[in-house]
Order: structure tokens, then C-alpha cells, then sequence
């Protein structure tokens, strides 16, 4: 997917995982949109938190929100679900939004068995999401989309 | 070791079933045979069989006790919940009053629901019988005679007439006590835990209660799972959700059916016993927390696959 219009990259470089897993992110108005893929078990977890850092301290700043895209997720494990508590946590003492969206039926149920149902705000798919936060961020999503 | 009987598998605090849980149990029960009729006690059996755990039995409400039947003359127990009191029943029962027994008890540590049933352990009040208590506090001996301390119990602990030992356990250390090999983990929980491994005749089971653990520390998670590693019988404080033991109840001192799962498909255990169930949990959801944790299992196994049981008043696991 191009970046165009208020989309922009987050950063140039990323940590290296060793190629297990992926990152991308882009700034969609006022909502950060981070894609990580792969399989996000115990080793790869402190990756998710290494990248995803500078998502949350930018959007900590900026008031804004951060929504997660897990269509690319295979597998999330303790230790990867506890680095999203851990995310949500530092946006919520910024008064800013995390959500959590287009879960992998595996995943999905994963996040349903350790109740992280719960304690994240979880959407059907990627555009769903940036409907409940942000109608600009959505506006922009569907003008690259369409 | 032959097999591992639990008589108190709930956390915290004991719970009981109410006429309102049996009652619900006896209307899901007649509708499930509405219509139906039966040709015999076998026919029946099988029909209650097929109604499911929730419905057709309870996990119970008795607080932590643990048999492990090691094949030996001598008693062995992990630690002294409510449980304690039917155990003892069933020992005076089977043996006589005038028959002395010998008990060994591992305890986890003191907090109330683990030292609670001493008090109701008819073998301590009688003569002859030996009760040694392994732990790894320093404070054992005197949390269990706090309890029985006026004004809290009537009967003080100078009254208990049976020959009470307490033996320290140091982590790290390998014991031999009534014919198994027994090592001890220091465990996170508020003034500490510990766990222990039993292993004998080529079987080991890994007692592991009250047990928070910080995922974040990778060298612990390895060190437990050097703990538990190709144990045939794990049996793991489950109490909360993972989202719980993370977040609202961190630093409670427990763990989840998840970590259970990741750190015995870690360790290649062979069987996960969910334990310490929440009290406020009925039945409908320990059997939830069960049917998700197997489920759990099955999506990230990678090699054999691991066994997953929720322990229950009465529940044995042959070894």
C-alpha cells in the first residue's frame, strides 16, 4: 500500500528482528497505523516493544491514537500480549486511544482465552477501528484505499 | 510414585455449593433427559457421564491439599488447606485410631488458605502418629501455631499430641524423604513461595502454587523451566487470566492457564493440572478456563502434546 496524502512513514529504520517478523507503520492524520507481522512469540516480543516504542512516545505526544493492524499476526504469546498492556497503558496515561484490529481467527481467540477481549478495544478490521477514533484518520485511510 | 490425589484444589479462601448451584445442576440435568427413557443403571451412568463436569459433578471448594501416593507406607502431602480434614478422616478410616502413621507435608508457604485445615487434622491430636512439615520459611512452625492461638482456635498447639517435626528446606538442595528425590524453587509471591519436585521410579511431578511469574525475566522463565523440565505431572496455580495477573492483579502473587501452557511446552512436560482455582469461579467457569486452555494447547503446540486437566476435590492422576 503507497503512502499518499496525510500518510507518512513513522521512521526510516526499524530494529532488526532477523527477518522473523515485520514492522511497518505510517501516520494516517492523527492516528499512527502499525502493521507488525510474523509470529510474535517470547523472542520476538521484546522486538514488538523495540518497535513500537517511538510509535508510542509520538503519539503520546501528539495526542494521538495508535491503531494496531494484526491482519499480518500469526501468533501472539504472553509475552507479546503483555507488551501491548504495556503500550496501552502508556497511552492511556497520555489520554490517547489503542485499538487493536483484524485479528487472525487463531489470534483472535488467543486474545479471547487470556481475556485481553477485555482490557483492549479490539475491531473487525482496520477501518472499523478508525471509525471509532478518528473521522479525519478515516477519511485519509479511505482516500489512499480507494 | 503411583498417583497424585487432590483433596482441596481451590485459592484463597474455601468455597462451598449452594442450594441454588445444585439446584441448577438438577434442572439442566431433567432437561437434558426430558423425553428420554432409561434401560438401566448403565444406561444412566452413561447418560450422567455425558452431561458434562459443570453439570454432573463440582471441582469442590476445599483449599489446598495435595496426596502424592508414592507406592511407600508413609503419607505424603503438599500443603495444609481445608483439604486436610477429609484427607485425615480418610487415613484414620483406613488405618484405625490405634494404628500409628507417618506424614510428610511440603508446604508452599503459610498464608491462611494453605495452613487453615491443620487445626482439623484429627492424626496430629493422636499419639503415635509422626507429622514432619518441610518448608522453606522460617516462620513455619510459628504461623501454625499462631493459628491455634487464643482467642483465634480454641485448641492451642502444645494440645496436639501426635510427634511434630519442621524440617527447613533449603532451594537448590536435593533431599531424599520417603523414598523420593525432592528439590525446592524459591517462588515470586508475597513473603515468598516455593515449589517443589518429587521424583521417583522414573516419574516426577512438579508442585507449583502460588507462583506469579515476570515475564519480562527471561532468565526466571528459564529457571523454571529447568524446574520443571520433562515432569510428567505439573500442577500450576491458574487462578487468574493472563490479562489479570498482568494488569489489575499484578504482583497479587498468581498466574495464568496461558503461562502454564507456554512454560510446559517450554519444559516438554508431560501434563498441566490447572490448580488454585479462583473462588469466586463456579463450576461452568473452571470448566470454561479448562476447555480454553486446551484449545490454548492445541493452537500453539509444536511438538507432542501436552495433557491439560483442571484438578477437583477428589480428582486422582495416575503416574
Amino acid at each position: 500500500m503507497g503512502l499518499k496524502g496525510n500518510a507518512r512513514s513513522c521512521w526510516d529504520r526499524v530494529p532488526d528482528s532477523g527477518g522473523v517478523v515485520q514492522f511497518d507503520c505510517k501516520r494516517l492524520v492523527d492516528v499512527f497505523l502499525a502493521t507488525p507481522a510474523g509470529k510474535i512469540d517470547h523472542p520476538n516480543a521484546e522486538w514488538l516493544k523495540l518497535s513500537l516504542a517511538p510509535v508510542l512516545d509520538a503519539a503520546a505526544r501528539g495526542n494521538c491514537a495508535v491503531v494496531l493492524d494484526f491482519s499480518r499476526v500469526d501468533y501472539i504469546s504472553s509475552m507479546g500480549l503483555r507488551v501491548l498492556l504495556l503500550a496501552a497503558k502508556q497511552l492511556r496515561a497520555a489520554n490517547a486511544r489503542i485499538a487493536v484490529a483484524a485479528l487472525q481467527p487463531a489470534t483472535e481467540e488467543i486474545f479471547a482465552i487470556a481475556r485481553f477481549n477485555h482490557v483492549l478495544e479490539i475491531f473487525p478490521d482496520v477501518r472499523a477501528a478508525l471509525a471509532q477514533l478518528s473521522a479525519p484518520a478515516l477519511a485519509a485511510f479511505d482516500a489512499e484505499t480507494n | 510414585m503411583k498417583r497424585i490425589r487432590f483433596w482441596g484444589t481451590r485459592g484463597s479462601l474455601p468455597v462451598a455449593l449452594t442450594a441454588s448451584g445444585v439446584r441448577d445442576k438438577v434442572i439442566r440435568a431433567l432437561r437434558a433427559a426430558s423425553g428420554r427413557n432409561f434401560t438401566g443403571d448403565a444406561d444412566l451412568d452413561a447418560f450422567v457421564d455425558g452431561l458434562g463436569f459443570p453439570v454432573a459433578g463440582s471441582y469442590g471448594g476445599h483449599t489446598a491439599c495435595v496426596e502424592i501416593e508414592t507406592g511407600g507406607a508413609e503419607y505424603v502431602l503438599c500443603d495444609l488447606g481445608t483439604g486436610v480434614r477429609p484427607f485425615g478422616q480418610r487415613a484414620i478410616a483406613r488405618h484405625g485410631a490405634a494404628s500409628p502413621q507417618t506424614y510428610h507435608v511440603f508446604m508452599s508457604h503459610v498464608h491462611w488458605d494453605h495452613i487453615m485445615g491443620f487445626p482439623f487434622f484429627t492424626p496430629a491430636y493422636i499419639p503415635g502418629n509422626r507429622i514432619r512439615i518441610y518448608g522453606g520459611h522460617a516462620e513455619l512452625e510459628a504461623a501454625l501455631r499462631r493459628q491455634q492461638a487464643a482467642p483465634s482456635f480454641p485448641v492451642d498447639f502444645s494440645a496436639l499430641t501426635a510427634d511434630i517435626e519442621f524440617i527447613r528446606l533449603e532451594p537448590g538442595v536435593h533431599y531424599d524423604i520417603a523414598g523420593m528425590q525432592v528439590s525446592v524453587m524459591l517462588q515470586r509471591h508475597s513473603g515468598d513461595s516455593f515449589g517443589f519436585r518429587f521424583a521417583s521410579g522414573g516419574r516426577s511431578v512438579i508442585y507449583t502454587t502460588d507462583s506469579e511469574h515476570a515475564l519480562a525475566d527471561s532468565a526466571e522463565t528459564a529457571t523454571y523451566v529447568d524446574f520443571f523440565r520433562d515432569a510428567d505431572v505439573v500442577i500450576f496455580d491458574a487462578m487468574y487470566s493472563l490479562a489479570e495477573a498482568i494488569s489489575v492483579k499484578a504482583d497479587w502473587g498468581h498466574s495464568s492457564n496461558i503461562v502454564g501452557v507456554e512454560l510446559c511446552q517450554l519444559a516438554a512436560v508431560g501434563h498441566l493440572c490447572l490448580f488454585h482455582h479462583e473462588p469466586i469461579h463456579g463450576d461452568d467457569a473452571i470448566a470454561r478456563v479448562l476447555a480454553e486452555t486446551r484449545r490454548y494447547e492445541e493452537i500453539t503446540r509444536t511438538s507432542r502434546p501436552l495433557a491439560v486437566s483442571a484438578a477437583y476435590d477428589g480428582m486422582e492422576i495416575e503416574l
